[in-house]
């Protein structure tokens, strides 16, 4: 992406950074829990922004029907959940400073492994000999050369979820 | 580049479009309508009755196992969707696996019936 001249791509990718930066600050900085779930949804909405414009429509469906829809829905459940959702005066915990030293940690380790590397290098990264699409995907997840057993293997895993789920959460009533 | 902004164009219609279709009248109402207020009207409505005490309570936990229940059929769907997509290229073991996929989890949908998961209690 070229940042000298004001291109729509430009426009859209500053357009969701806001989004997901103006979002993680919400979740960070609001004292009610039940808005940081809805900001919380908000910087995940910029994040399907970016795999939109990296040509990744699959993933940028999957992170709305996926991380908002679901996931977003489970975080407000949770925070409704709690007694404290509208009492909590506190914007930091006791624990602030281990949190500090662990987002520098990995915005130091992004810098310098991520983009610094790539920094600077005008053109585009080689696509693959084989543009996968979704159609791909799916005949790779299902014919025997691909990832068959991984698939199947994945459908147990949310069997096993949905166990667990239902042993922890009704364990009180029988 | 701009053909990925081009795909996606009538997604960013749509999302003008959508704030503005029920934006529209409520503005247009609150431009054209007379304004006669009194204490009746301007309780605060919702569903027809007046709300009793505080609306930040705390809810039922069920309410969760539902989300989680969900959220695991939201992911079935992540898999399921490509296999669905390549339909047309499958030959019956692809097929097969699929089935098998969608029956594994069949399996706790009924676990989940059988332990009155999706009882309301």
């Amino acid at each position: 992406m070229v940042f000298g001249s004001f291109t729509p791509e430009a426009f859209a990718f500053g357009f969701f950074t806001i989004l997901t930066l103006g979002g993680a600050y919400g979740v960070a900085m609001n004292t009610n829990l039940v808005r940081g779930a809805v900001w919380l949804i908000v910087s995940l909405f910029g994040v399907a922004g970016f795999l939109a414009l990296l040509s990744a429509g699959f993933l940028a469906a999957v992170q709305v029907l996926v991380y908002i829809g679901a996931i977003g829905i489970l975080f407000t459940f949770a925070v409704m959940l709690t007694r404290s959702m509208t009492n909590v005066n506190q914007r930091f915990n006791q624990q602030w400073w281990i949190s500090l030293l662990v987002s520098a940690l990995l915005f130091i380790l992004l810098i310098v492994g991520v983009i610094i590397p790539v920094w600077g290098n005008q053109s585009p990264a080689d696509m693959s000999p084989t543009i996968a699409n979704t159609t791909d995907l799916g005949v790779a997840l299902v014919t025997g050369g691909g990832f068959v057993l991984p698939f199947e293997v994945a459908s147990l895993l949310l069997t096993a979820a949905i166990i667990g789920a239902i042993l922890i959460a009704r364990e009180d009533e029988e | 580049m701009t053909n990925v902004l081009n795909e996606w164009a009538f997604i960013g219609v749509f999302f003008l479009l959508a704030p503005l279709l029920p934006s529209l009248p409520i503005a247009i109402a609150a431009l054209i309508s007379p304004r006669k207020p009194n204490a009746i009207k301007q309780a605060t409505y919702e569903c027809g009755l007046e709300t009793v005490g505080d609306t930040w309570v705390q809810f039922k936990v069920q309410y969760y196992v539902f989300g989680l229940i969900f959220l695991v059929f939201d992911v079935e769907m992540v898999f399921l969707f490509p296999w669905a997509l390549a339909y047309q290229q499958l030959d019956f073991f692809a097929f097969a696996a699929g089935l098998l996929f969608i029956f594994l989890l069949t399996d706790a949908l009924f676990y989940a019936w059988g332990k009155n998961a999706l009882e309301w209690s």
